[in-house]
């Protein structure tokens, strides 16, 4: 299992909602859109989330059960479990635009 | 040496069994083991269904384990569509078929690419932990255009190819397809990545929709190749697939009635057990009375029954027969006869044959009334209806139910039938129902077409309906025709009246002569009396001349003495009598010369 969390602490303008996002994404060990994925999140995140948040990574092919177990179908996939409402985002995460909506930033 | 069998005999690759009822036997077996199978067909022709049902044959029969990944409709509307069929797919999920939610919801977003990857590695998990052999990707189409690149879709595909391959498991896919043309290239490569291409279709025709299956291809195997008809039943698809041409029914001598005494007397004793009966005859022709009688007879042999009917209700057909004396409901009652009606205007004859096998199944008769089987051709097409019908009256036969079927013909003409179902050289015994119509009367005529391996009469018999059931009644001919009802009675009548008059006539002529003879006898009784009298006469007349002569002598003896005669010498005395003797005897003529005298 590889779990990787990061976590900032320093409060930003940016973010529209004080309550910190609750991520995770779903990869495929060294899948090439799984590895894309993880280098867009980083970017996304970094640019508008300034630390407020909390992201869990996955790798379906170490814990594959866990995911069968979240309802996952392919990958990548970045699931925003908090804050309300939740939402799946499937693919490499390459179009910004509507992954900033999907999470409710921008 | 170990060559030789594998160039003689073609080995065909392990298979796998669907239990799809026909497929098996289309394909030698099922589909290749450890290879993939591709389903391709149009919305709502079957695909998910075959593939469904051959994870539950194979969960149920061999107890293998299953994963059915569903690309396309939530797994819970498959779950529901899967309960008109008796299969308990809900049991069956809970150990040995894994249903896997491989949708992408309308509230997921799509961002960028993604791939197959980790659910193989899930899919690839669960196989392992619940030991499964087979998988379905059902609507694998509709995941390959989430991936909208052409590269991409070709991409995954090889992936799951190499996994399928990797896996070593039955697999099915099945995807969406027009007519069995390839929508696209892809669909060409799913086509080229599986060993064996199996295309379903649907069409319409006369207002019935009617399914199809075709092997398109099938690497390595010989296959059936033909279109053959699909039906759906309480336990899924099955496939038509035909009947092995090799025929062999068990051939019984013994014999059943076929209904009432003077009909099985036509037949000469009855009709063989386990054989089959065709009656035809235009509508109102008692066809239905016919089978109804043949139920009933069988029902009091205690033998199950199945009643068939596509006409009407059981509940009329009940009260209908009962009119004619033929009570059906105390076998209804008793379990021992069962009627099932069936609607055929929407239903397709694929369809209602396997409602029909279901039912024989379910009931076990042994004899059986189809009424009438013509209906099936009202249920779509001709050609459909006709090639189930003769597989229909091949399973019951096959059963060794005696079987008694009723169809209906639009013309008079026997023959007629022979340009619908064409079912009459299936049928071991043939009769006809027709009215004839003479003298202003239409009247029912039994006519026994055909009867194999039987005598039967060749009479024709005038059919007729009491409260007592039906019976036959000899028909007569007169100068060539057929006499029945009024025409019949009349001459029946006229016979009777005949025989009377006949009688009548002869005992007045018995009286006359009887009375001539007596008058004879008294004639001759007079005659005889006269003949008395006459003799006693003539004796009579003989004494009185013999007294007068004996007189007359005296009296010439006393003129002799008055005239002073000779007196004759005491010995002439003595010789009196002389003349008398002299006179001619017995006749009393005087001679002239006494007289003279």
């Amino acid at each position: 299992m590889s779990k990787v969390t990061r976590k900032s602490g320093p409060d930003s303008a940016a973010t529209k909602t004080s309550i910190p996002l609750v991520m995770c994404l779903y990869v495929a060990g060294q899948a090439p859109n799984s590895q894309l994925a993880i280098t867009n999140l980083a970017a996304i995140c970094s640019e508008f989330l300034h630390g407020r948040f909390t992201l869990e990574i996955v790798d379906v092919l170490e814990t594959p059960l866990r995911a069968l177990a979240d309802g996952i179908v392919v990958t990548p996939s970045l699931t925003k479990n908090e804050p309300a409402p939740t939402a799946r985002i499937v693919g490499n995460l390459s179009d910004k635009k509507s992954v900033l909506h999907a999470l409710g930033i921008a | 040496m170990s060559k030789k069998p594998a160039a003689t005999a073609p080995r065909h690759p392990a298979k796998a069994a669907t239990g799809i009822l026909g497929f098996d036997a289309l394909s030698h077996g099922g589909l290749t083991a450890h290879r993939t199978t591709l389903l391709l067909g149009g919305p709502g022709t079957g695909k998910t269904i075959f593939a469904l049902q051959t994870l539950v044959n194979a969960a149920r029969e061999r107890d293998e384990g299953g994963i059915f990944v569903a690309f396309e409709e939530p797994v819970v509307q498959i779950m529901d569509d899967a309960a008109g069929f008796a299969w308990r797919l809900p049991t069956l999920a809970k150990k040995q078929l894994f249903f896997f939610e491989a949708r992408l919801s309308p509230a997921d977003v799509q961002s960028g690419e993604f791939d197959l990857s980790g659910m193989l590695a899930m899919l690839e998990a669960k196989r392992i932990a619940m030991q499964a052999r087979w998988i379905v990707f059902d609507g694998i189409d509709v995941l390959l255009n989430l991936l909208q690149n052409p590269a991409a879709e070709m991409r995954e595909m090889y992936r799951i190819r190499a996994w399928l391959a990797d896996n070593g498991l039955n697999a099915v896919l099945t995807a969406k397809s027009v007519d069995g043309l390839a929508a696209d290239v892809n669909q060409g490569f799913l086509q080229f990545m599986t060993d064996c291409v199996i295309q379903l279709s649907r069409r319409l025709e006369h207002g019935v929709s009617l399914h199809r299956l075709q092997i398109k291809k099938y690497r390595g195997s010989d296959f059936m190749a033909g279109e053959y008809p699909i039906a759906f039943g309480p336990d899924g698809m099955e496939v038509a697939a035909p009947e092995p041409t090799e025929i062999h029914h068990p051939a019984s001598t013994e014999r059943v009635s076929a209904g009432f005494e003077r009909l099985d007397a036509q037949l000469g004793g009855g009709l063989f057990r386990g054989s089959s009966t065709l009656v035809t005859g235009v509508p109102g022709t008692c066809k239905t009375t016919l089978a109804g009688k043949f139920a009933e007879a069988a029902c009091l042999r205690g033998e199950r029954t199945l009643f068939v009917s596509f006409d009407e209700g059981a509940e009329p057909i009940l009260r209908n027969l009962s009119s004619v004396g033929i009570d059906l409901r105390r076998h209804v009652a008793s379990g021992l006869l069962r009627i099932y009606s069936g609607r055929t205007e929407s239903i397709g004859a694929e369809d209602l044959m396997l409602k029909i096998k279901a039912l024989v199944h379910e009931h076990q008769p042994r004899c059986m009334v189809i009424d009438p089987l013509s209906a099936l051709a009202k249920a779509g097409a001709l050609n459909a209806a006709r090639a189930v019908a003769n597989r229909l009256i091949y399973l019951i036969k096959g059963e060794g139910i005696t079987v008694m079927i009723t169809a209906l013909n639009e013309g008079d003409d026997p023959r007629a039938e022979t340009t619908e179902l064409q079912i009459s050289t299936v049928a071991d015994t043939w009769i006809h129902l027709s009215y004839l119509i003479h003298g202003g009367e239409r009247n029912r005529a039994l006519t026994i077409i055909k009867s194999r391996g039987t005598w039967h009469s060749n009479q024709v018999r005038e059919l007729i309906l009491s409260d007592a059931g039906p019976t036959l009644a000899d028909v007569y001919t007169a100068g060539g025709e057929v006499l029945m009802g009024t025409l019949r009675w009349e001459k029946e009548d006229q016979e009777k009246t005949n025989t009377a008059q006949r009688g009548a006539e002869y005992e007045l002529e018995r009286s006359e002569l009887r009375v001539a003879t007596a008058r004879t006898r008294d004639r001759i009784a007079a005659l005889q009396q006269e003949l008395v009298r006459q003799d006693a006469d003539l004796a009579s007349i003989s004494s009185a001349n013999d007294a007068r002569l004996v007189a007359s002598d005296g009296h010439e003896a006393e003129l002799r003495r008055i005239r002073s005669a000779d007196r004759p010498a005491p010995s002439a005395r003595g010789a009196t009598s002389k003349p008398a003797t002299k006179r001619p005897p017995g006749n009393g003529v005087r001679t002239p010369s006494s007289k003279a005298k």
